[in-house]
């Protein structure tokens, strides 16, 4: 990633940064603007739309029915997977996921399923036996920096607005009946990540701003404030008082978002 | 199928191996064990093994993938199909995928990577016996072949978790401990330029506790950086003894 | 202004070695008036220069250096070759024929195949190439007899001895001629296999006990050991 972005951009933003601005006149505390649309795809049980300044994902949630896990038989399950789709960026190439997609889509994972967002116990059909399975599939379809707010954020609202199917156990065998149920939600995570640049700290980086930093932050907050998710990535490094930073950082933002998204 | 424990810190806050909260894994390091490799170093952490090999500086093959500028590192980390109780596929794990992306990124700030420009280095990091902590072990292990490499670097690259585990915020967790707990913090430090170069969670923590966690992880990974010096001298220490005493 | 190593210590990477008015020599690096070591090895400190004498390297091409390398292809007007460095070095054939390259009338590989051992110099290298060879001066080519090992490059000084002590020692007992590429391949080329093998155990020695004193004598000893025991097991 380091031929994508000219010397001169990179020294307009590192100057920037100095000055505690930068280039779309935002602070370094600041995210961009945020706009969230659900229910977008009605094929979907449940779906979300996330639009962070020009990052684009969209999230579709499938509910199905399958076993559980062994070692959690009263529990329904989870899974999460990230597509980073070519026509997001010239930098995604079609295949199977790379580092980079598996990468983003257990981060999210982490956020959703450390904070018990979903109550898993209420997805139980027969504990031991069938239960349902979410499958929450996370597509970005424009890539302008910060996936990962971006992901968590169309992932959580998409859970939110899916609908799970009623059923009923007749003679051992499930039949689906009419009407659904919304999906038992027990907590809202929100993700904030920071990049790190020169040495600041700095809120939702966008494209270029990720290809100047040396490394980034993300932390999953829950309801109350804990924290249930924690990945550093990039090439660079933290001290142990910017962690601490950041941590404090991501608290303010949290409680931002959690007021203007009503969550 | 193992059964969930009954405590797993006892009434005088012994764990379940015995140990103290703040008291790490018995821990063994042997640097410069495989002939093949330029740079090698073994580890065991409690019952982890774990093996760490380093190849090159060399040129990149396929050679669109080397940088102009600099050397580009890749890191395979794997695990034995028996390394766990339940016999794990060969075939790379979506986990095996991100633990070989954030072990890479640990070691990335500890290389003088500008020296070396269109080279690359491979890190092949096996663990043959897994039980907690994989990845931190195998990033003690993985920067000591780097170093056993002749690869210049700005320091070591050391690592190890902490957790909570019944309330009491504990260091080095081990697998059971991992699965049952209630948090696990996974750092990965180069303690002479004060830098974390790897740094998750998974779990709840309060920011208090999440702030003690980091504390008490960056105290082991210090005591674990002494083992890393003494595993590299090792080998030259002796010798010049052994000089010594017949002179 | 202190320097926190006695002299000769085995120092590791990261380890904080001077603070203050110093200079960073050789494996070592500069931060913030701080001198670290970069590499395993031993600290040294001359006239305000800290070095650090690697025990585990690898070899970097300099212009002039004379290494001993292990053809690997036949190309389209020359021949890639390993020199046990970061980069294949390449030895183009008008340097080899000493006239330009004629594709149809000249057959590389007849000249030199892969798997040929030469001895050869570093003509040119910078940042942006692979470094190029030249075999054009006595006593570069092709190697057709001996056998070769590899020490540690930085170990090479070592071999050599003070004023070159130590191989003259070396190929007079051990009765080889003995060829040291800076790049830390080492050809031996002996009456009988056995003097090679004589040489090679010491030059081994040598790089396993580098970073100790009283080397030379050593080794000294300890081939007038083996060759009594070899003569012993002739008996």
């Amino acid at each position: 990633m380091s031929s994508l972005i000219t010397r001169v951009r990179l020294k307009q933003i590192e100057q920037l940064i100095e000055k505690g601005k930068r280039l779309d006149e935002r602070g370094l505390g600041d995210y961009r603007e945020i706009k969230i649309e659900q229910g977008v795809i009605e094929k979907a049980e449940g779906s979300a739309r996330v639009l962070l300044g020009k990052t684009e994902v969209l999230v579709g949630v499938k509910v199905e029915t399958g076993t559980p896990f062994p070692d959690t038989p009263n529990d329904g399950v989870l899974t999460v997977n990230a597509e980073l789709v070519p026509l997001a960026s010239p930098s995604f190439e079609p295949g199977p996921p790379d580092e980079n997609s598996i990468e983003l889509a257990r981060i999210v994972d982490r956020g959703i399923r450390e904070s018990k967002a979903i109550d898993t116990e209420k997805l139980v059909i027969e504990a031991g036996k069938k239960v349902f399975v979410v499958f929450v599939d996370i597509y970005v379809l424009n890539h302008d920096g910060n996936l990962i707010d971006a992901s968590a954020l169309a992932a959580v609202a998409a859970l939110r607005n899916t609908k799970m199917p009623n059923y009923e156990v007749k003679d051992g065998e499930v039949k689906i009946k009419q009407g659904y149920t919304s999906l038992p939600m027990k907590d809202q995570p929100i993700t904030v990540t920071l990049g790190k640049i020169n040495g600041k700290l700095i809120v939702d980086p966008w494209l270029e701003e990720e290809q100047v930093m040396d490394a980034r932050i993300s932390m999953a907050i829950n309801d109350k404030g804990n924290i249930c998710a924690i990945q550093k990535g990039g090439m660079g490094y933290f001290t142990p008082q910017q962690i601490l930073e950041a941590s404090k950082i991501v608290q303010e933002k949290v409680a931002e978002l959690r007021k203007k998204m009503d969550w | 199928m193992s059964e969930k424990p009954e405590k797993l810190i006892d009434k005088k806050g012994f764990r379940l191996d015995g140990r103290k909260p703040d008291e790490l894994r018995p821990i063994k390091i042997e640097v410069g064990i495989l002939s093949n490799a330029d740079g090698s170093a073994y580890i065991e952490q409690g019952k982890n093994k774990i093996l760490a090999a380093a190849f090159g500086p060399k040129e990149m093959h396929p050679k669109h993938l080397s940088l102009p500028d600099r050397m580009v590192l890749r890191c395979r980390y794997h695990m034995a199909p028996f390394s766990v109780q339940e016999r794990k596929s060969p075939a790379p794990s979506r986990r095996e995928v991100e633990l070989s992306k954030v072990i890479r990124e640990s070691l990335e700030p500890s290389v003088f990577v500008e020296y070396y420009p269109r080279t690359g280095v491979d890190i092949f990091i096996e663990v043959l016996q897994a039980d907690g902590g994989t990845r931190c072990a195998s990033i003690t292990a993985a920067s000591l072949a780097l170093a056993d490499a002749g690869i210049p670097m700005r320091d070591l690259v050391v690592a190890c978790a902490a957790g909570k585990v019944e309330n009491t915020v504990v260091l080095d967790l081990m697998d059971t401990e991992d699965k049952v707990g209630s948090a696990d913090v996974p750092l990965a430090f180069m303690p002479n330029l004060n830098a974390v170069t790897l740094l998750q969670m998974d779990g709840i923590l309060t920011p208090e506790e999440f702030e003690k966690a980091v504390n008490l992880a960056m105290e082991g990974c210090k005591k674990i950086y002494t083992l890393q010096k003494e595993a590299l001298k090792t080998k030259y220490i002796a010798i010049q003894q052994e000089e010594e005493v017949e002179e | 202004m202190p320097t926190f190593f006695e002299k000769k210590q085995v120092v590791t990477p990261g380890e904080l070695l001077a603070e203050g008015d110093y200079l960073a020599g050789e494996n070592t690096y500069a931060e913030d008036n701080k001198i670290y070591a970069s590499r395993i090895g031993l600290a040294d400190c001359d006239n305000k220069k800290v070095n650090v004498v690697a025990l585990r390297a690898f070899y970097f091409p300099k212009v002039g250096d004379m290494v001993i390398g292990t053809v690997l292809e036949v190309g389209f007007n020359g021949w890639t070759v390993d020199i046990k460095a970061p980069y294949t070095a390449l030895l183009r054939a008008s340097d080899v024929l000493s006239r330009p390259y004629k594709p149809q009338n000249d057959e590389l590989s007849q000249v030199l195949n892969g798997g040929d051992l030469i001895v050869a110099k570093i003509a040119s290298y910078d940042r942006a190439h692979d470094p190029q060879l030249t075999v054009g001066e006595p006593g570069l080519g092709k190697i057709t007899r001996g056998q070769i090992m590899k020490v540690t490059p930085t170990k090479i000084p070592r071999v050599i001895g003070r004023k070159g002590s130590m191989i003259s020692m070396i190929k007079q007992e051990a009765g080889c001629q003995i060829i040291l590429g800076i790049n830390g391949v080492i050809l031996v080329t002996g009456k009988t296999p056995e003097d090679e093998e004589l040489a090679m155990m010491a030059i081994q020695k040598i790089e396993e006990e580098s970073h100790t004193s009283g080397l030379t004598d050593r080794i000294t000893q300890f081939l007038k050991e083996e060759k009594a025991k070899r003569e012993e097991n002739k008996k």
